[in-house]
């Protein structure tokens, strides 16, 4: 146990985390300090009107930070103990405004102001963001935030004016010098503890301590879950900043990535190393929330709406499960086992996912939501084929929205396979991917649209895929 | 021109500038209710205990188990109100229920020290009840003949013969979805007594002085005793126009029971399944056409969902048929309505306020009959405008018709609609997987309280002895920039640069007996009343100002902060000090009325609207074939303000109402649970991971907005028109676009219905019914995929449509929505 007193640096001041518990969130805190810049606009990661700047190392060199946002009603307040943190208040003030803040002010980029701090964080994380190319933003800067007010076009107006950092701007400057490091904390709270695990071995030494404990990565799931649901566990173990579940490896056989990297990261490291991954990770919740978001809390959740585990499904992926006693791989088609069950032992963890190599060349990813970004999946279909000599040679098809779990479409697979890549092959074949599964009515989507979406995916994939093959007889 | 509307030379009215609270929004200084919590000492946390049923009856309430609970200091119930049990203004909404009428109404409170507390207390009270049959779906009703309120007809001439001497009729109806407001503010109040007993309730409301008098209804307190501010809202559409009351009750009702402040902000689930939303509607109709496809006729029954009490339901659904007609001319005309009571949240004022609804019942008719009439639908629209000298069914002369055309003929021009519309057939033709539709609607909006006594402001204007002014009037700034415009008519109206004039936060003892800031009327009102306050201040400094510079007061003039005549001219200050020194009394109340309005709402007729505003825009969307997901290429507004009296606010408010009408009839889907099982009646989009609101990343690739020129109003402050509601129905220009490019995957000419809301999977079953025409499809198969039946004109015939079809969300092709309501099984 460590004695020193838990405190994060909130816009250059220490601020302590009296009356802190594990299943108080980020948001709440800085609130109550009389932060109340960011604002709570649904608790649940989707409005990022909570947006928050946190330094974080930076995924494209360790030696640096990133000003990261973050939703901090997701957050825990306790993981920022040590870190250093920005609210909209400290980047400027009604009197000395930040460049983001002045190109919002000017252009009318508020109305009702209740969403403004949230996309002040959201764009001064993209100002700040090292490997931005020229002075606009990327599209996707901005997809956690919404607005019920303006519109947009203002906001975008003023993401697409946005300059360089000057080179005396202090937090610009900040960003030369590495993150804070993560710190072993350890917080007692009134209705709930929390303790951040140092290394994989602490981690290890935690759940065997609390067996009760939860573990938490990005928040993502798990911030919903405390707000909305009412969860108050006894006892959480961080586990986000633990180096053996941040790795990530590339050798001839296989992409191994860790399974507390944030998918921002997994993103930019990756740098569409594995198409199919970097299809997804674009179109899997927003900026805000891949900037905590993991693999390892994707697969573990185990929902059968979950976006990674369909891709992981047509990439063969394997899951690689830790605990003290040592590791296992298994293939991911056996991880799940039921609604919201796996294989996972309570004293494993996920320590990273393994992606053999070679990789299947022709490839799509389809999400099927009411919105094109941010939004939960009705149906996706993941597909992964090789086609030698006009015929289709192997085919993994992973789905996600139609059944308890993500599953393989074992029976289209089979109905490729073997199969010339012909118009005649995928008709049938997307006649009996739509028999895969049982899929439902919910509020997402009717049953009948979702198992039309299935053949939709594999006839687009053709349509995208087929053209110019079909008359040279060859696939490229 | 009327001195009201003149407006004289370099205004500080007309000036872009940006939002008066601007660089404390982008700095989050600006505080909101809630904000005030960590700001107020002692404050007590409130939690709701929600009914699970959509109606029972409460047969027990024990509340003991809550007091064992740490840090919970008192359970509010029915017996502590010391007034009346009411939310509302028509006695139907008790605060503390015995009947629970919709899922997640709130039957007591639980106050505690921390929120924690309060919600923990809440979840230990235990509460039995009796579940009684509840009717959830509009459909529902109908057929059980459950309504509420008046059942208003709108008729003009006789719409039997018409039909009869129409060359085509056809029949049909829609179900019209709802929507939430999503405010990103939720609803917050917090309640203090002070020493004298006197309640200050500041609350993120609408309508400060109707939350004030519930206040008091509920504490059984004289108004006098009562005061309510609103600092802000983070959004309002509506939705805080009565729904802020009862949460300000129970805020004030804990606060005089406990003597500690007490603070109730909803989070989002408790917003979404406790507070009304915009009125779903279903609509039944026959319309007639003559040869010319000019419409002759129009017979429809309008049913809005108005929840479980009345709310404003009555007022809505006034103003749905008094928009039925939108933009076209029909003869003869009778529309029903009716409110059907189901035991859902009570649906409210949304922007708009029945007017989308009613305008869309007619766009929807003639995207759908467009095709059946072998005619262009822009075409079609536009050879139906009203012209000069016609009147709407309600009797109202349509004033400046000509501004409609005048603003097609302006956006057809700018858009480049001609050769869009060719890309647009050579794109269609040369892609199987994709189509685009270009479709251009119009907007024709009154503008006014229906209720003619609503069309009232108040305002109170100080000016310091140092100069400075300080204004306040009785409206509410929820982001639609009313607080800067007011600024700004007051800067013009006192000749002073901007910087001079400050505005103080809308309370109930400051200015009176307001009307809800709403109906898109807060500047007209409030900008009438702060310039009448203010032209008695410079009425009272000409005199001064005159017989210091020697000159009739008539010859003064105010501008750029100098008070001049006859060639010299004195300070702002000097004046305003001499008048001091003078004992010239150097504030004023200001007071405006509508004049020229008049409504017979039992024989809906009458001038109810001080004038119309105007708006015309065209839509490009493409769709995709796999799957009926869309992307929206381009928009291009012309939109009608008047003479802007803030432009850069002025085209947010067109952009943003744009955007959610968007949202209302393409992405955002309430969902409510119809079916029989345990959560019957419950909301089953109940936060922001299911109920989608537009994001970013659809907006428009190409967005433009211009204001209507020459468009001065006469008789309306500085010659501007109200600009809040009317955008929103700009956006059945992508409703129709979505239709035209669905209907590009089937044969020529063929027409399509397009369920409401048109989210992917709609305009997939959209598609998938254009695919299934064949090529040559006879008229009455055509209008079959469009959900309309040609018909005889006989009125007999109606019976035929009575509710006994496809439900709300249901694809219009059979077997999908035999699959629909067959959940699970397989093909
Ligand atoms: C607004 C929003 C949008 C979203 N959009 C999507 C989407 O588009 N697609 C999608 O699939 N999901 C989406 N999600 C869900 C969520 O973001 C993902 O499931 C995410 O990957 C979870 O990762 P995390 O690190 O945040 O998990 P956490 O919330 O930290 O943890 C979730 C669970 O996983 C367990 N866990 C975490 N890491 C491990 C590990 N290494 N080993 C064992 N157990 C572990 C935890 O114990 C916990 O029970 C969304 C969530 C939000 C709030
Ligand atoms: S409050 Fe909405 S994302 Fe955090
Ligand atoms: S300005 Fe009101 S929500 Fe964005």
């Amino acid at each position: 146990m460590s004695s020193r007193m838990p405190s994060a640096t909130v816009n250059g001041t220490p601020l302590g985390f009296e009356g802190v518990s594990g299943a108080t969130n980020a948001l709440d805190w800085l609130r109550s300090k009389g932060l109340t810049g960011a604002k709570e606009g649904c608790a649940e990661g989707e409005c990022g009107a909570c947006a928050v700047l946190v330094a974080r190392p930076s995924p494209t060199d360790d030696a640096t930070t990133e000003w990261t946002a973050v939703n901090a009603c997701l957050v825990p307040a306790a993981s920022l103990d040590g870190q250093e943190v920005v609210t909209v208040e400290g980047l400027g003030s009604p009197d000395d405004l930040h460049p983001v803040q002045r190109e919002m002010a000017v252009r009318g980029g508020s109305q009702c102001g209740f969403c403004t701090p949230g996309f002040v964080c959201s764009l001064a994380a993209e100002y700040y963001r090292a490997d931005r190319t020229d002075a606009g933003c990327d599209a996707h800067a901005l997809s956690g935030n919404l607005c019920r007010c303006t519109g947009y076009r203002p906001i975008r107006d003023a993401a697409d004016a946005l300059g360089m950092p000057s080179g005396d701007d202090p937090l610009g400057r900040r960003r030369d010098a590495p993150a804070p490091d993560a710190v072993p904390t350890r917080l007692v709270g009134a209705t709930g503890s929390y303790a951040r695990a140092a290394d994989l071995a602490d981690a290890f030494a935690l759940l065997a301590e609390h067996p009760e404990a939860v573990l938490v990565a990005g928040s993502t799931d798990w911030g919903v879950e405390v707000n909305l649901r009412g969860a108050r566990p006894p006892f959480v173990i961080a586990i986000d900043r633990v180096a053996e579940l941040r790795m990530l490896d590339d050798d001839d056989d296989a992409v191994v990535v860790g399974a507390a990297l944030t998918l921002s990261e997994v993103e930019r490291r990756l740098d569409g190393r594995v198409p199919l991954l970097a299809e997804l990770l674009p179109q899997f919740a927003s900026r805000l929330i891949r900037n905590g978001a993991t693999l390892g809390g994707n697969l573990a959740t185990a929902s059968p709406i979950g976006d990674a585990a369909p891709v992981l499904l047509a990439l063969d992926a394997e899951v690689v499960l830790a605990s003290s006693g040592g590791e296992r791989t298994l293939p991911i088609s056996e991880f799940f086992t039921g609604y919201r069950t796996t294989v996972r032992r309570p004293d494993e963890l996920i320590r990273a996912v393994r992606i053999p190599l070679p990789l299947s060349p022709v490839t799509a990813f389809t999400k099927i939501a009411k919105r094109r970004f941010d939004d939960i999946s009705g149906v996706a279909v993941a597909c992964a084929l090789e086609v030698e000599d006009g015929s289709v040679t192997r085919a993994r098809i992973g789905l996600g929205g139609v059944a308890a779990t993500p599953i393989r479409a074992f029976a289209t697979e089979q109905s490729l396979e073997g199969h010339p890549w012909s118009e005649l092959t995928v008709h049938a074949a997307a006649e009996v991917l739509r028999g895969e599964g049982t899929p439902i009515d919910d509020l997402r989507a009717s049953a009948a649209y979702r198992r039309a979406m299935l053949g939709s995916a594999l006839l687009r994939l053709y349509a995208d895929h087929a053209q110019p093959t079909t008359t040279e007889g060859a696939r490229a | 021109m009327s001195s009201l509307s003149q407006r004289p030379a370099d205004a500080v009215v007309g000036q872009a500038i940006p939002h008066e609270s601007a660089t404390l929004h982008v700095t989050g200084a600006a505080l909101y209710t809630d904000d005030l919590v960590g700001r107020t000492a002692g404050v007590l946390h409130a939690w709701p205990v929600q009914s699970p049923h959509a109606r029972a009856t409460v047969t027990a309430l024990r509340v003991e188990a809550a007091y064992d609970v740490g840090g919970v200091v008192r359970v509010l119930t029915a017996a502590d109100v010391p007034g009346l049990n009411d939310a509302g203004v028509k006695g139907d909404e008790p605060l503390f229920p015995d009947e629970a009428c919709y899922v997640g109404q709130a039957v007591c409170w639980v106050l505690g020290e921390t929120l924690e507390a309060a919600r923990v207390g809440a979840a230990a009270v235990e509460v039995d009840y009796a579940p009684l049959p509840a009717i959830i779906t509009v459909r529902e009703a109908i057929a059980a003949d459950a309504f509420q309120g008046g059942q208003p007809t709108l008729a003009r001439g006789d719409v039997e013969s018409g039909l009869a001497a129409a060359t085509t009729v056809f029949a049909g109806e829609i179900d019209i979805a709802g929507q939430e407001h999503f405010y990103l503010e939720t609803h917050a109040s917090i309640a203090l007594v002070d020493e004298a007993g006197q309640v200050f309730v500041q609350s993120s409301t609408q309508h400060p002085s109707e939350t004030q008098s519930i206040v008091a209804q509920v504490l059984a307190r004289p108004s006098n005793a009562v005061t309510v501010q609103c600092l802000r809202m983070g959004g309002g559409f509506g939705g805080k126009e009565m729904q802020p009351h009862g949460l300000a009750a129970v805020a004030a009702l804990g606060a005089t029971l406990t003597g500690r402040p007490v603070r109730i902000r909803l989070n989002r689930t408790q917003d979404m399944t406790m507070t009304g939303k915009r009125h779903g509607f279903h609509a039944q109709w026959r319309v007639g056409f003559d040869a010319d496809a000019r419409l002759v006729a129009l017979d429809a029954t309008l049913t809005s969902d108005g929840g479980w009490s009345l709310d404003l339901s009555e007022p809505v659904l006034a103003r749905a048929l008094c928009h039925i007609d939108n933009a076209y001319w029909i003869p003869d005309v009778r529309v029903n309505g009716r409110i059907a009571r189901t035991n859902k949240t009570s649906q409210t004022a949304f922007r708009g306020f029945g007017g989308p609804q009613g305008m869309l019942v007619i766009e929807d008719i003639l995207g759908r009959c467009a095709p059946l009439l072998g005619i262009d639908p822009a075409e079609l629209r536009r050879r139906n405008f009203y012209v000069e000298g016609q009147a709407t069914p309600y009797g109202q002369r349509v004033r400046h018709p000509e501004r409609l055309v005048h603003a097609w003929d302006d956006l057809a021009a700018r858009a480049d609609l001609g050769r869009r519309r060719e890309e647009v057939a050579v794109f269609n033709a040369e892609h199987p997987h994709a189509k685009r539709g270009l479709a251009i609607t119009p907007v024709k909006f009154g503008i006014s309280f229906n209720f003619t006594t609503f069309n009232q402001a108040g305002a109170l204007v100080h000016v310091y002895t140092d100069g400075s002014v300080l204004i306040n009037h009785g409206g509410t700034e929820m982001g639609q920039g009313l607080h800067t415009k007011m600024l700004q008519v007051a800067a013009t109206r006192l000749g002073l640069p901007l910087e001079r004039v400050r505005l103080a936060p809308t309370r109930t003892d400051k200015v009176p007996n307001t009307s809800a800031t709403a109906a898109s009327s807060g500047a007209d009102l409030n900008g009438g009343a702060v310039k009448h306050a203010c032209e008695q201040i410079t009425g009272r400094l000409a005199e001064v100002a005159a017989s210091g510079l020697g000159i009739d007061p008539s010859q003064v003039t105010f501008a750029d902060g100098l008070v001049a005549g006859g060639g010299d001219s004195l300070t702002w200050e000097q004046v305003v000090a001499l008048a001091y020194a003078q004992r010239v009394q150097l504030w004023a109340s200001g007071f405006y009325r509508t004049e020229g309005l008049q409504w017979d709402s039992t024989a809906m007729q009458g001038s109810p609207f001080k004038y119309f505003a105007y708006g015309v825009a065209a839509c490009e969307v493409e769709v995709d074939g796999f799957t009926g997901a869309y992307r929206t290429l381009r928009v291009d507004i012309v939109h009608d303000v008047g003479d802007s009296l803030s432009p850069l606010v002025d085209i947010g408010q067109i952009e943003g109402g744009f955007v959610q009408g968007a949202g209302w009839l393409t992405l955002e889907d309430l969902r409510w649970d119809e079916s029989d099982g345990p959560t019957r009646g419950r909301l089953a989009t109940q936060s922001a991971s299911t109920y989608k609101l537009p994001s970013l990343s659809e907006m428009p690739e190409v967005f433009t907005v211009s204001l209507l020129e020459h468009a001065h109003e006469d008789g309306v402050v500085y010659g501007s028109k109200a600009v809040g509601e009317p955008p929103l129905m700009l956006a059945f220009s992508v409703r129709e676009a979505l239709r035209q490019a669905a209907a590009a995957f089937g044969p020529d000419g063929c027409a399509v219905h397009l369920a409401t809301p048109a989210t992917p999977e709609a305009v997939w079953w959209a598609i998938e019914s254009a695919r299934s025409q064949p090529v040559e499809a006879s008229l009455p198969h055509r209008a079959e995929a469009a959900g309309v039946t040609i018909d005889s004109g006989d009125p007999s015939a109606q019976d035929e449509h009575e509710p006994d079809q496809p439900e709300p969300d249901a694809p219009p092709i059979a077997p999908e929505s035999e699959q629909l309501a067959d959940s699970g099984s397989p093909r």
